[in-house]
């Protein structure tokens, strides 16, 4: 074995959607762990999803087209930490069709989100700045000079980059008045042509050409300069760690609380926020640093509780239903709903509240229901894999939870959960029909610890 | 005579895309809506009249029958200031009461936290469909999300039925260990504990009830259906939460919005027979909303998002009639030159219902002072 299971499948539940057994397989013997970090931050190592191939079996005009695809690309992509850092990147810097003036602007969004996760902290925040579907969100195409609309750049202080606490209200209207005429081209209409989807449009006739203080610094800023400026904050740096921090490693309480509460991995953090000022915010160096640190690497018994998206993927991918393009994908977007998380429609301008906040009564039994009827299933390709691994219930209790809990992904789980499984395999050993090992992963995929990634 | 030892129920309907108030009561003498609604129109001979000026969308035919009965308040013009016309923010404003700021505690949610402030009975509260509105949204308040009676809970897809039990044992035990586990694993095990709960209260709700009347086959009526199952069953629910989708009718109108008013209507009536057969209809009432009213010109096919919506209280003890004024219909007092403009806060009618029915102080759910009206019988 070139790298340890435990440590890959970790990874892989919180860089990705999870491995499956035959993934770990694949990894464990031919790979260093250091390696496997290594490729996931090189996404242009593997082939891309080939779009065209997608657009000719999901409809691709529309909304739940839009996102059934990104679910196909986040089952089978493998660049898949490209797809994590897009679905990263959509809750932290959330636009949502509850105020969009033209629906492919915003998968436009997602799409850049993709192409520039794993880039440099500038270009994400400039192509944030540019981006259509953020400046109808956030009322940037109203900010002229003269009659600054601060909404934007209020939000890529607080919300985008520093987090409160770091700038003053001056600091926002000259943020603001440096992105003055940063618009979009008016959409034209769906009919007949189809779409034309907004472009960005740099408006100098609206532009404040004044000087501006900024961050203790005074020009003639534009947009530009002024990210320029935010990136090397060291503020900045630790916001943005923090959020990777939360997403990556462990869940934080809600941002609002971050000037408050300090982080869980405050050694962590500011590891990062040191490479990430070092490398001027390059994601991939901050992101390697990250999965290879010893507090990553030990994290795995962190609460880290899974959002919607990741839940329904990683039983997805398990339950090998749509390796390939296949009707009926769509509808796990109302499963990822009605378990609280609309993709492309976050409540509010901070993005979903996440960790526990994703469970109540109403969204865990959705959960459990969802979880327990993919793996019950047994006609499904990935589920009758399983069950060939695990084999069947004659065998000793404890290796066969054992081995249970490492074909669903090497999953964890309490001693206390491991033990009631045991017992769970006395009981189904002593009915008379027919129960298969299906019903012990039933049980697996209900109890709490599947909840966490 | 309200029957004292009966505590009292709230209904709660929410009429998801934004009902397009004007055509549900129409002015049907108005020049003024005429001129506005050219094609999506009722006409006068379509409206089921209440009086000179306004009559009944005339598929709403067993609703105008309870009005008769005097069970219906009207609620006309219900809006706040600023109207949001996005129905997402539209309904979290009307859900959080919070128009300035983005709010996370729903209304009905406080509401059940001051009835059952121990948590003694994860049935106070009851959605019926899938997810959690936010209207019922407050952390730490266990409310029970029912899509389905009959398969309420968790592992029921279980097939063999003998060993469900056992099953259902074994989840108890690994999610009761959750606690001394961390916070978070305690709390997700006490959400777990909940579901059982609330799955062993609800499994007899089938079993108990007996009605003789039919309820047709569509969502709204089938929900008001377990809503009457789960009433009089005696499982303690104050607050019950059910949507009637749909009414976003931006385009055919005129082909959609007629079937919605026959499914709601009947709904409602066949719900309130269904407590009346049971004689359980004094302790409920029903509040019926939406995000807000449309547009008041239409677009030649459906309506634009606008404002001035209504809403409508039902119930035994409803003292029916109109209440507050119908939004002026003159262009000249239209907001923004477009839209009604509302003539009460949403927020009078929500304290309304939490102080006259369910006897709860409103001002710290509703976020101050707002005018109520007065819809019930005394």
């Amino acid at each position: 074995m070139k790298s340890d299971r435990d440590q890959v499948a970790h990874l892989m539940r919180r860089a990705g959607f999870g491995a499956t057994a035959a993934e770990l397989d694949y990894f464990t013997k031919n790979k260093e762990y250091s390696e496997i970090v290594d490729d996931l931050v090189n996404p242009q190592r593997f082939p891309e999803i080939d779009q065209a191939y997608l657009d000719r079996y999901y409809f691709h005009e529309n909304m739940p087209g839009y996102v059934t695809k990104w679910l196909f690309r986040m089952l089978n992509s493998q660049r898949v930490l490209q797809e994590k850092m897009a679905l990263f990147l959509h809750h932290v810097l959330p636009a949502a069709y509850s105020k969009c003036e033209h629906g492919p602007a915003l998968f436009n969004e997602i799409d850049m989100f993709r192409s520039v996760g794993l880039t440099n902290f500038k270009t994400i925040l400039l192509e944030l700045s540019k981006d259509p579907a953020m400046i109808y969100w956030l009322d940037n195409n109203e900010n002229h000079e003269g009659e600054i609309n601060e909404n934007y750049g209020r939000e890529l202080l607080e919300l985008f980059s520093m987090g409160v606490g770091n700038y003053t209200e001056d600091d926002i209207k000259n943020a603001s008045r440096a992105f003055t005429g940063w618009t979009f081209t008016q959409p034209i209409p769906i009919y007949p042509q189809g779409h034309f989807v907004p472009k960005f449009e740099f408006r100098s006739d609206r532009h404040d050409y004044g000087d501006k203080t900024f961050l203790g610094q005074n020009g003639k800023f534009n947009g530009e300069d002024i990210i320029d400026i935010i990136v090397k904050q060291p503020a900045t740096a630790r916001f943005v760690c923090r959020h990777l921090s939360n997403f990556f490693v462990e869940d934080e309480p809600q941002v609002p609380a971050w000037d408050i509460e300090p982080p869980h991995h405050p050694e962590l953090v500011d590891h990062l926020s040191r490479v990430f000022l070092e490398s001027d915010g390059n994601m991939r160096v901050v992101l390697s640093n990250l999965f290879n640190s010893e507090e990553f690497k030990s994290a795995y018994d962190r609460p880290k509780v899974k959002s919607p998206t990741e839940l329904v993927v990683g039983v997805l991918r398990q339950v090998g239903t749509y390796r390939d393009v296949r009707p009926g994908l769509e509808n796990y977007l109302g499963t990822v709903k009605v378990m609280g998380q609309e993709l492309l429609n976050p409540p509010t301008v901070e993005g979903w509240h996440t960790g526990q906040e994703w469970i109540d009564s109403g969204t865990l039994s959705e959960r459990i229901n969802f979880a327990s009827s993919e793996f019950g299933n047994i006609e499904n390709p990935g589920v009758k894999d399983i069950i060939q691994r695990v084999g069947s219930l004659d065998n000793d209790p404890e290796q066969l939870v054992d081995r249970c809990l490492d074909v669903l992904g090497n999953i964890k789980v309490t001693s206390q959960t491991r033990q009631e499984l045991m017992e769970y395999i006395e009981i189904l050993k002593k009915q008379e029909d027919s129960v298969t090992s299906a019903d012990l992963i039933q049980m697996v995929v209900s109890t709490v610890d599947y909840q966490y990634a | 005579m309200v029957n004292q030892l009966k505590e009292k129920v709230l209904v709660v309907i929410q009429l998801t895309g934004g009902n397009d108030f004007v055509n549900t009561i129409v002015p049907y003498t108005n020049e003024h809506y005429y001129d506005a609604r050219k094609k999506v129109v009722i006409r006068p001979d379509e409206v089921l009249p209440i009086n000179d000026t306004l009559g009944f969308n005339g598929n709403a035919g067993p609703l105008k029958e309870l009005y008769d009965n005097g069970k219906v308040s009207i609620v006309q013009g219900i809006g706040y200031p600023n109207s949001n016309r996005s129905h997402f923010r539209g309904m979290d404003i009307m859900h959080t009461c919070e128009p300035d700021i983005v709010g996370t505690e729903g209304w009905l949610g406080l509401a059940v936290r001051e009835i059952d402030p121990k948590q003694e009975n994860v049935l106070t509260g009851v959605n019926i469909g899938r997810g959690l509105p936010r209207a019922l949204s407050v952390a730490g308040v266990p409310i029970t999300s029912v899509g389905d009676i009959e398969a309420y809970g968790v592992l029921n897809d279980k097939e063999k039925t003998h060993i469900r039990d056992q099953s259902i044992q074994s989840f108890k035990n690994i999610y009761s260990q959750a606690i001394g586990m961390g916070p978070v694993s305690e709390y997700i095990g006490k959400t777990g504990m909940d579901i059982l709960k609330g799955a062993d209260l609800l499994s007899s709700v089938a079993s108990k009830y007996d009605s003789s009347v039919e309820y047709a086959d569509n969502s709204i009526a089938k929900s008001l259906r377990d809503v009457a199952r789960i009433h009089l069953s005696g499982l303690g629910t104050r607050v019950f939460y059910t949507n009637h989708g749909g009414y976003d009718n931006h385009a055919n109108e005129l082909l959609t919005h007629p079937g919605l008013m026959t499914e709601l209507a009947g709904a409602i009536s066949d719900f309130m027979d269904d407590l009346e057969e049971h004689n359980a209809a004094e302790e409920v009432a029903i509040l019926v909303f939406t995000e807000f009213g449309r547009r008041m010109r239409d677009n030649g096919s459906g309506t634009d998002h606008g404002s001035g919506g209504g809403a409508f209280i039902v119930g035994k003890n409803v003292s029916g009639g109109l209440y507050s004024e119908y939004p002026s219909l003159n262009p000249i007092d239209w907001e923004h030159g477009e839209d009604l403009k509302h003539t009460i806060d949403f927020r009078g009618v929500y304290a309304t219902m939490l102080e006259q029915w369910l006897g709860i102080e409103a001002r710290p759910i509703v976020k101050g002072e707002f005018e109520q009206i007065y819809p019930f019988v005394n």
